[in-house]
């Protein structure tokens, strides 16, 4: 029992007619997670200009509010201001449709995220795998972003990223079959309950295969190869202004914080934790998945297309093999009361195979980088 | 068994962002707080002392621009008495040469560098907006004589002046700003 089917029984006992007991929750929600996701993007966007700016020893904005609270107002007033420039060779209205097609998507993700017990819009019995679906959509968007524009910079952009997104999904997937044989359910709910250790534990190279892959798909750095300034300019937003643009910005946001969400559920459990009620540790726990983004991003250089690709098929997808295997058999030998030695197994399994993978990518050993 | 073949280096390099986390950031917050300059400058203006000054013209020779106006009459006992003593500060290169000239120490560079103006005539200097005061103090350039009663020359980058926001965002850099090199 979801918050908002009671919500929908509360209004059904005040006598409202049928229809109204089904559209005025489904409004309510979409309304709800409109406001929230802008919110925490606005947020977001200054966490990280602090944060990325404090990594580097500077200051980042603090002029604009408190601590530069309303720079990133600031910064949506300048751009919604902006004149909307469309190219003379565009396709007009792909070019249109495009920005749109990435954010919905995103936006979608979060009917799925339950943010406290029993606070999720749509307990679907597959809802893992609908987030992987959905999120498969943005990009197209992108595709039809880079493609729509005539330019060659998005269109390279545009090419990279059908890539990356491809490659990196299966990974991803593979990661979370891991989870689903553990818990018997693809049902985010079920994933958090069953976590009385949290799966980071139990599974710490499918985390880092997830967190990894989920980073190429949110295009964060080191994956940011489709908008790598120093080699395409902006990839596949170029030839994007006003509005337009500032729905790619917040897609970018959104993604990063609707991956954070969908992290935090699979791996970090959710809403669970000590004293606190389960909405503020759920919002801790996406912030600090979103600070170690930020660390990352700050830390570690691009990386170059061809290593890109042989990172995803040489590297993710056998060890994430190798892992969904190991979890199987785990999961058929050892008896569901001795987490534990499944928790403890694990981690030699991660240490063995990231030292073994990780000598496939060294210069030295006679070996050519990559 | 190099561990940097291993996945170390990346590890390496978290650490260290890690470690400029608590770092006291190296930010100067420009017109709240400055750095210190240089005693011995070539800042903006110069710093003309009259009473030394016998109005005999060899920084007008010198200035390349010929930017330097003098005007003078005859006084009491053949001396000559300034009556105009000007310099466009808009086409002055702060070559220095009309200080190195002077042969009676009547003219120093000044210290100030905030000399942003509105209008073309205000970067026109008069006699009185020249002369030395307690705002257009006289540099060392070429003058080390003046050097005592200019603070005493320090590190320029980590000796800032007092004011200036303070540093709430992390509390663990509360410490000293600009104290770690």
């Amino acid at each position: 029992m979801t918050l908002l089917d009671q919500f929908q029984l509360f209004l059904k006992s005040a006598g409202w007619p049928d229809w109204a007991v089904y559209v005025t929750p489904a409004l309510v929600a979409i309304l709800l997670i409109i406001g929230a996701v802008l919110t925490i993007v606005i947020v977001f966007i200054w966490w990280e200009r602090r944060l990325i700016s404090r990594f580097q020893i500077r200051l980042g904005p603090n002029r604009c509010g408190p601590e530069g609270l309303f720079q990133p107002i600031a910064t949506a007033i300048k751009i919604l201001l902006k004149e909307d420039i469309v190219p003379e060779k565009a396709d007009k209205l792909i070019h249109f449709i495009a920005p749109i097609t990435v954010f919905v998507p995103i936006l979608l993700i979060f009917g799925v995220v339950p943010v406290d017990k029993g606070a999720i819009l749509a307990d679907l019995n597959v809802g893992i795998i609908y987030v992987i679906a959905i999120s498969s959509i943005s990009v197209i968007g992108i595709f039809m972003a880079a493609w729509a524009s005539g330019n060659k910079y998005s269109f390279i952009s545009g090419v990279r990223s059908i890539a990356q997104m491809v490659s990196y999904e299966i990974p991803v997937v593979l990661s979370i079959v891991g989870i689903a044989l553990v818990t018997g359910s693809f049902s985010m709910l079920k994933i958090v309950e069953a976590q009385t250790i949290p799966f980071i534990l139990l599974q710490p190279l499918g985390f880092l295969i997830f967190f990894l892959g989920s980073l190429a798909e949110m295009n964060r750095s080191p994956f940011d190869l489709l908008e790598a300034d120093s080699e395409i300019v902006a990839g596949y937003h170029i030839e994007y202004s006003g509005m337009k643009f500032a729905m790619f910005y917040l897609g970018e946001y959104g993604v990063a914080l609707a991956y954070a969400g969908v992290i935090t559920t699979l791996f970090l459990s959710g809403w669970q934790g000590p004293f606190l009620p389960g909405i503020i540790w759920f919002l801790i726990k996406v912030m600090m998945v979103f600070s170690v983004i930020v660390w990352i991003r700050s830390t570690l250089p691009r990386f170059r297309v061809d290593q890109l690709m042989s990172f995803a098929w040489k590297a993710m997808l056998p060890m994430a093999v190798i892992n969904l295997v190991l979890i199987a058999i785990e999961v058929l030998v050892i008896p569901a009361s001795l987490q534990w030695v499944m928790m403890i197994l694990n981690f030699g399994f991660a240490a063995v195979l990231i030292l073994l993978w990780s000598k496939l990518f060294t210069l030295g050993g006679g070996r050519v980088e990559v | 068994m190099k561990f940097e073949r291993y996945g170390m280096g990346i590890v390496k390099g978290l650490a260290l962002t890690l470690k400029h986390l608590f770092r006291a950031p190296i930010t100067v917050q420009y017109p709240d707080e400055k750095l210190n300059i240089s005693n011995r400058t070539r800042g903006n203006e110069l710093a003309w002392s009259p009473e030394r000054c016998t109005g005999c013209g060899t920084c007008t020779k010198a200035c390349l621009q010929g930017n330097i106006i003098l005007v003078t009459h005859r006084g009491e006992e053949n001396k000559f008495i300034v009556d105009k003593f000007e310099v466009d500060t808009g086409r002055c290169i702060f070559c220095g040469l009309c200080v190195e000239s002077c042969p009676y120490d009547a003219l120093a560079m000044g210290v100030n560098y905030e000399c942003a103006k509105y209008r073309r005539r205000d970067a026109v200097l008069s006699k009185e907006q020249l002369t030395v005061s307690a705002e257009n103090k006289p540099s060392a350039y070429y003058r080390p004589k003046f050097a005592a009663a200019l603070p005493k020359q320090s590190l320029l980058l980590y000796n800032r002046t007092e004011g200036g926001q303070k540093l709430k965002f992390f509390p663990l850099s509360k410490r000293k700003r600009g104290s770690g090199a």
